[in-house]
């Protein structure tokens, strides 16, 4: 086997794998800086919080709209906002910490779709049917995918440095008259779209391992926040490619080999990352001189 | 002089217990639409049947609600399918309290298994093929007799009826797609569920999941299938009611397989569909394929 038939050609060959490429791509180029934010605001669990929250907007745009994807994934937004949305103005407000409120409002938000699945009877596996697998990657949700990472990026360089501000000095932000607050939900916002995007490509279960593990890794090579956005990005696209890759060859199912893939980096960064610990317990020359 | 009353009142509440033992029909639990529908056939007026799993449900990853195991608790007899089918049957039963064991429908027909990744399975989707459902309804039949001799011969004389009904079924799809050529008879579905029509009838059936729609789908499996479908030129392509589309959808797209319709493999539709009983789903998915195959060429 040529480098060429097992690289290359699998993508020249079918338009499934290329669709995929674009997709891992654009969920790269959208969730990798997000996650890398996420990780600096030690918010790294929203995301999966985040992931059980959209369920009652889910349910409830398929009671109202049948199987339709639009209406299930506006409905899945919609309920992922507010609940995002509460969990901020909860810990804004009062002495309860983000993770705290963000842990009840999910709670609540998870058991409130349950309820409204069951109340339905159906059968049918909601978030299984809302969220599909990277092989079934169809124009429409190409063109979510894409829309949502270029969105991402757009509001990203607009509100980048009072964003960054709020991350890490949120008193100074209010000493020189910025509103941290809207900052705070305009993050959260960009949160929720790519987690909603990602759930289309890979699945409510795999998404968060491609927003949160390439930013994990990312920390072990980087220290200015643009680098880490930009390794955050091209781990995440990399492992997009390899696990497409590997699942093409190997067989195996494609949502966890590109998420284990990204899991493969993030253990290769720990031990050999410029701040990982074999550098950390081996090379310290400036002390054993 | 007191003998006589006796034996009166012991007639007479003889006469009224078997009175209220027919006005109460017999509480049957069957776990998916497709075998509750073919109990009440067999049962008639006699046998009330629910169906934990409604019309165009998935019996592979049901989930069971509490209403469930309170109707398996007061069933009288229980129907499942077998061949792992319902993998939350068991423990449903044993959770509700409900004493004895399930019928196992497909007890007594020639199961085909498959290889699929490595591991030998057995193929669960049996009732597919009508010449099976025939094998169904004998087991239904001797259950019910078990579970209500009073009625055994209603059953029976029902039940006689439906078999004559199902082999007719059975010619006629023998019939319907041997007017196909051979070459033409492949279809593309979404996971592997009509092996026993394929088998029965001499239809190739090619899917990109396996047997169960738990599993996902390898990027490998996917590839392999379009180039099998491009080499072997299938034409045509089916969803099924329980299931989501998207995959098989694709997979046409990248082959330029038109699509067939829906068919209904493992739960009936609602009673105004296309397919609300065994009989008319058999038939429906029959001419679906078979228009399928005689277009596509």
């Amino acid at each position: 086997m040529t480098l060429y038939t097992s690289l290359v050609q699998p993508f020249v060959e079918f338009g499934f794998m290329r669709r995929a490429l674009v997709a891992c791509l654009a969920l790269g180029l959208g969730s990798g800086p997000i996650g890398v934010l996420l990780m600096l605001r030690r918010m790294s669990l929203v995301g999966d919080a985040m992931s059980h929250a959209v369920l009652p907007g889910a349910a409830l745009g398929f009671l109202v709209a049948g199987l339709s994807l639009p209406a299930m994934g506006l409905g899945g937004l919609i309920a992922g906002l507010t609940v995002a949305l509460l969990a901020g103005l909860v810990s804004r407000f009062t002495s309860l910490k983000e993770d705290a409120s963000f842990a009840s409002f999910y709670l609540t938000s998870l058991a409130a779709g349950v309820m409204i699945v069951s109340l339905h009877g159906s059968n049918i596996d909601l978030l299984h049917v809302l969220f599909g697998t990277i092989l079934a990657i169809d124009d429409q949700a190409i063109y979510l995918v894409a829309g949502i990472a270029s969105f991402t990026l757009l509001l990203l360089a607009v509100i980048y440095r009072p964003l960054v501000l709020e991350c890490f000095d949120p008193g100074f932000l209010r000493a020189v008259g910025g509103r941290g607050s809207l900052y705070h939900v305009l993050f959260l916002l960009l949160v929720v779209l790519n987690l909603v995007s990602g759930f289309q490509a890979l699945g409510t279960l795999m998404a968060v391992g491609m927003m949160m593990l390439p930013a994990t890794a990312a920390r072990f090579w980087a220290t200015s926040l643009t680098a880490l956005m930009l390794v955050s990005t091209l781990l995440a696209t990399l492992a997009g490619l390899i696990g497409l890759i590997v699942s093409y060859h190997l067989g195996v199912a494609s949502g966890p080999a590109i998420v284990l893939t990204a899991s493969a980096f993030y253990g290769v960064s720990v031990l050999f990352g410029r701040s990982g610990l074999l550098r950390r317990f081996f090379s310290q020359p400036h002390l054993s001189n | 002089m007191t003998r006589i009353p006796l034996a009166a009142a012991v007639v007479f509440s003889l006469s009224v217990l078997s009175s209220l033992a027919h006005a109460r029909p017999l509480e049957a639990v069957a776990s998916f639409t497709v075998i509750a529908d073919m109990v009440q056939t067999v049962g008639g007026e006699h046998v009330h049947v629910t169906s934990l799993i409604g019309p165009n449900g998935d019996p592979h990853v049901y989930e069971p609600t509490p209403a469930d195991a309170q109707a398996l608790r007061h069933a009288d007899v229980t129907f499942v399918s077998g061949l792992h089918l319902e993998g939350w049957m068991d423990r449903l039963i044993s959770a509700s309290g409900y004493r004895g064991t399930p019928v196992v429908l497909s007890t007594g027909i020639k199961t085909r298994g498959m290889e699929e990744d490595g591991q030998q399975i057995t193929d669960p989707h049996a009732w597919n093929s009508a010449a099976n459902g025939v094998v169904y309804v004998r087991n239904i039949i001797s259950a019910l007799k078990q579970a209500d001799p009073a009625d055994a011969a209603d059953f029976q004389a029902n039940g006689e009826r439906y078999i004559q009904q199902l082999q007719a079924l059975d010619s006629y799809a023998r019939t319907q797609v041997q007017a196909i050529p051979q070459a033409q008879r492949k279809v593309l579905t979404s996971h592997d569920a009509f092996g026993y029509f394929g088998d029965a009838y001499g239809v190739s059936f090619l899917s990109p999941l396996g047997f169960s729609t738990e599993n996902e789908a390898s990027a490998a499996d996917v590839s392999t299938l379009i180039r099998q479908i491009k080499q072997e030129h299938v034409r045509a392509y089916f969803f099924e009611n329980s299931g989501d589309p998207r995959l098989v959808k694709q997979i046409a797209a990248a082959t330029g397989a038109q699509p067939g319709g829906e068919l209904y493999v493992e739960a009936l539709s609602p009673a105004d569909g296309p397919a609300p009983t065994y009989a008319k789903m058999f038939r429906y998915n029959v001419d679906q394929l078979v228009a399928a195959m005689k277009a596509s060429h």
